[in-house]
C-alpha cells in the first residue's frame, strides 16, 4: 500500500511537471518574440520591461528559464500582472474565495442530489425510475452556459427568485447568489451521477448474494443498506471525485456567464487583455487541483475497497 | 425487496434485446442528426434573411410571421442566424473529432503493435494528455495565439487525441494477445501490414464509437470557448457566440436568441450523445461474443 501511494504521487508530480512545461513553452509558440508578445501593444517604462525580462529569465537559455520559472512559482512568486500592476498572487487571494465557495457547493448539491436520486432511482418502481431516467438523459446534454441564459430568464428576470449576478455578502446572502450558478454548473455532471449510481446499484442488486438474502427472508433495509448500498457505492465514490475536476474546469464558463469575480472570470479576462503572467498562474492552480483530485480519488478507491486491492494486485 | 430482483432480471432482459438494433429512439436521434446538417448545408437556400444584415430600426422583435424565431439586439433575423451558425457549430467539432481520432488512432496503433518501452511512453502521454483538461488548454492556446475559430479547433483536436487513444490502445493490445496475431507475429508478417490489414479493421467499431461521442463534448467545449469570446468572433452567426451575446437580451427581458440558439446545442448534443452510446454498446456486445 505504502508503495502504491508513493508510485501514484511520484505520476502525480510527473504530470504536473509535463504540465508546468506545457504552460511555461506556451509563451514560445507566440508569433514574434517573447518580450513583445509580453509587452503586446502597451507602452511600458525601461523599468517595466527589464522587470519582465526579470520574471521570465528571458536572458537565461530555454531549459534555464523554465527552471527558474518553476523556481519562483514553488516559493510562492507568482509573477506580477501586466494589467492589474499588482502580485498575482494578491489578484488571486480575494477571488479563491468565491470560486472555492461554488465548487464545494456543487459538490455538495452532487453528493445529496445527484447520488440520492440516483438511489432512489436504483431500488423504486419503474414508474419512478423512468421518470428520474428520462430527466437524466436529457440533463447530461445541457452545457452549463446554456442553463445559465435560461434560469437567468426564468428565476432572475421572470420570477425575480434569485439575483442574475454578483457573489453576494456575507456567507448566506453568498450561498443565495450562488444557488443559480450551482444549478448551471451541476446539471450535466449530476445527471451523469445520477446515471452511473442507479446501474451500479440495479448491477449489485442482481447479485447472487442479494438474491440469496431475500431468499433467507431478510428485512428489505438490511438487504439495502448491508448488500447493495455497501457494495454499490464504492464506484459510485470514484465518479463523484472525478466529476470534482469537471466543476473544476466547469467552474471558468459559469464564473462568466454569472459575473462571479472568481479565478475562472480573471482567466478569461487575463486571456482577452493578453496578461499572460495571469493566464499561466490560473492554468498552474487548475491544473494542480485536477491532478489532487484524481490523485486523492486513486488512493481513496484503493483504500475503501479491498477488491480494487486485489484486482490490481497491490498488497495491503 | 423482490421488486428489485426482477427489476434487474428485466433489465438484463430488456440490455441484450435492445442491443440487437437502433431501436426507435436511436432513428430519431440519427434522423435529427441528419436534418442539423442539412440545415447547414442548405443555409444560404432556406434561411429567409442575410445572417448579418444588421437593422437598428428592427431590435429584439419577437416572433413574428416575417421573422419566425424574432430578431436580436442589432435587429437581424435569429432563424437565418441559426441555420448559418449550424455551420460552424457542426463543422468545428466534425473537424476536432477527425483529427483527434486519425491521430489517436495511429499512435495507439503504434504502441499496441510496438509494445515495450514504446509502448510504455505513448501510455504515459496518453495519461498525462487525459489529465490535462481540454478546454484549459484550448483556452491556453488561445491567450497565445489570439481568439479564433482555427486556433480553438486545432488545440482541442489536440486536446481530444487521448481520449480517443487510450481505450483504442487498449482494445488493440487486447487484438494482439489473439492467437491469429501472435501467429503472424511469429510467422514474420510485416508490423505495418498487420496493423494494416488486421488491427485497424478491428478497432474501427471503437474508434466509430469513440469519435462520436467525443462530438457532442467538442461541440459543448467550442461553444463554450465562443460564449467566452475566445472562440468564433462577431460578427460570424455560431451558436456558442448566439448564446453569449444573447444574454444581454435575457437581462432586458428577451429571451429568444439565447434559448433558441441553447436549444439547438441541446437537441443536437443530446442526439449525437445517444447514438455514440448505442455504437458503443455495439462494440462491448461485439466483444463479449467473440
Amino acid at each position: 500500500m505504502p508503495r502504491f501511494i508513493a508510485i501514484r504521487v511520484l505520476e502525480g508530480l510527473a504530470t504536473l511537471l509535463v504540465s508546468s512545461f506545457l504552460i511555461f513553452g506556451a509563451l514560445y509558440l507566440a508569433p514574434g518574440d517573447p518580450l513583445s508578445y509580453l509587452i503586446g501593444n502597451r507602452t511600458l517604462s525601461d523599468e517595466a520591461i527589464a522587470a519582465l525580462r526579470e520574471q521570465y529569465h528571458l536572458d537565461d537559455p530555454f531549459l534555464v528559464r523554465w527552471v527558474a520559472w518553476l523556481g519562483d512559482v514553488l516559493s510562492g512568486d507568482l509573477g506580477r500582472s501586466i494589467t492589474y500592476r499588482d502580485d498575482v498572487l494578491s489578484l488571486l487571494g480575494p477571488r479563491l474565495a468565491t470560486t472555492t465557495l461554488l465548487i464545494a457547493y456543487a459538490l455538495v448539491v452532487i453528493v445529496v442530489i445527484g447520488v440520492g436520486l440516483g438511489i432512489v432511482a436504483a431500488l423504486s418502481r419503474r414508474a419512478l425510475s423512468d421518470v428520474i431516467l428520462a430527466g437524466t438523459s436529457i440533463g447530461v446534454a445541457i452545457p452549463s452556459f446554456v442553463a445559465a441564459s435560461t434560469l437567468i430568464s426564468v428565476f432572475a428576470v421572470g420570477l425575480g427568485w434569485f439575483p442574475a449576478f454578483g457573489p453576494g455578502d456575507g456567507f448566506f446572502d453568498r450561498l443565495y447568489h450562488l444557488t443559480l450558478p450551482v444549478i448551471a454548473l451541476t446539471l450535466a455532471s449530476g445527471s451523469y451521477v445520477i446515471r452511473v449510481t442507479r446501474a451500479a446499484l440495479r448491477e449489485e442488486a442482481a447479485r447472487d448474494q442479494v438474491k440469496a438474502a431475500v431468499a433467507r427472508g431478510l428485512p428489505r433495509g438490511t438487504i439495502i443498506g448491508r448488500h447493495i448500498l455497501r457494495n454499490g457505492l464504492t464506484p459510485v465514490a470514484t465518479v463523484v471525485g472525478l466529476t470534482l475536476t469537471s466543476l473544476i474546469v466547469g467552474s471558468v464558463v459559469v464564473e462568466r456567464a454569472f459575473a462571479l469575480d472568481g479565478i475562472g472570470a480573471l482567466l478569461t479576462e487575463a486571456v482577452a487583455k493578453k496578461d499572460f503572467g495571469v493566464v499561466q498562474a490560473i492554468c498552474l492552480l487548475l491544473i494542480t487541483a485536477v491532478v489532487i483530485v484524481v490523485l486523492i480519488v486513486d488512493v481513496i478507491q484503493v483504500v475503501i475497497d479491498p477488491r480494487v486491492r486485489e484486482r490490481q494486485g497491490i498488497a495491503a | 425487496m423482490t421488486t428489485v430482483v426482477f427489476e434487474a432480471l428485466r433489465m438484463r432482459r430488456r440490455r441484450t434485446r435492445r442491443s440487437r438494433g437502433f431501436g426507435v429512439t436511436g432513428i430519431v436521434a440519427t434522423a435529427v442528426v441528419g436534418l442539423a446538417v442539412l440545415a447547414a448545408l442548405l443555409a444560404p437556400v432556406i434561411a429567409p434573411y442575410d445572417p448579418n444584415e444588421v437593422d437598428f430600426g428592427l431590435t429584439y422583435r419577437p416572433m413574428e410571421p416575417w421573422a419566425l424565431l424574432g430578431t436580436d439586439g442589432s435587429g437581424r433575423d435569429i432563424l437565418s442566424r441559426l441555420l448559418y451558425g449550424a455551420r460552424t457549430s457542426l463543422l468545428g467539432p466534425a473537424v476536432v473529432v477527425l483529427v483527434a481520432a486519425v491521430v489517436g488512432t495511429l499512435l495507439a496503433l503504434v504502441a499496441a503493435i510496438s509494445g515495450g518501452w514504446v509502448d510504455r511512453i505513448l501510455s504515459r502521454i496518453f495519461d498525462i494528455g487525459f489529465a490535462f483538461p481540454g478546454l484549459l488548454l484550448a483556452i491556453l492556446a488561445v491567450s497565445v495565439l489570439g481568439p479564433g475559430f482555427t486556433t480553438a479547433v486545432l488545440a482541442l483536436a489536440i486536446a481530444y487525441i487521448p481520449f480517443i487513444a487510450r481505450i483504442v490502445r487498449s482494445v488493440a493490445v487486447g487484438e494482439m494477445s489473439l492467437p491469429y496475431l501472435s501467429a503472424l507475429v511469429t510467422v514474420g508478417q510485416s508490423r505495418t501490414r498487420i496493423a494494416g490489414r488486421h488491427l485497424l479493421p478491428a478497432v474501427m467499431p471503437t474508434v466509430l464509437a469513440q469519435s462520436t461521442i467525443s462530438f457532442g463534448y467538442a461541440m459543448v467545449d467550442l461553444a463554450a470557448l465562443s460564449f467566452l469570446g475566445l472562440g468564433v468572433q462577431p460578427p460570424d452567426a455560431d451558436w456558442g457566440l448566439m448564446i453569449s451575446e444573447g444574454q444581454r437580451g435575457v437581462l432586458q427581458g428577451y429571451w429568444e436568441e439565447a434559448t433558441f440558439a441553447g436549444l439547438a446545442i441541446v437537441i443536437v448534443v443530446a442526439a449525437v450523445s445517444l447514438i455514440g452510446d448505442r455504437l458503443a454498446d455495439r462494440v462491448s456486445l461485439n466483444r463479449e461474443g467473440r
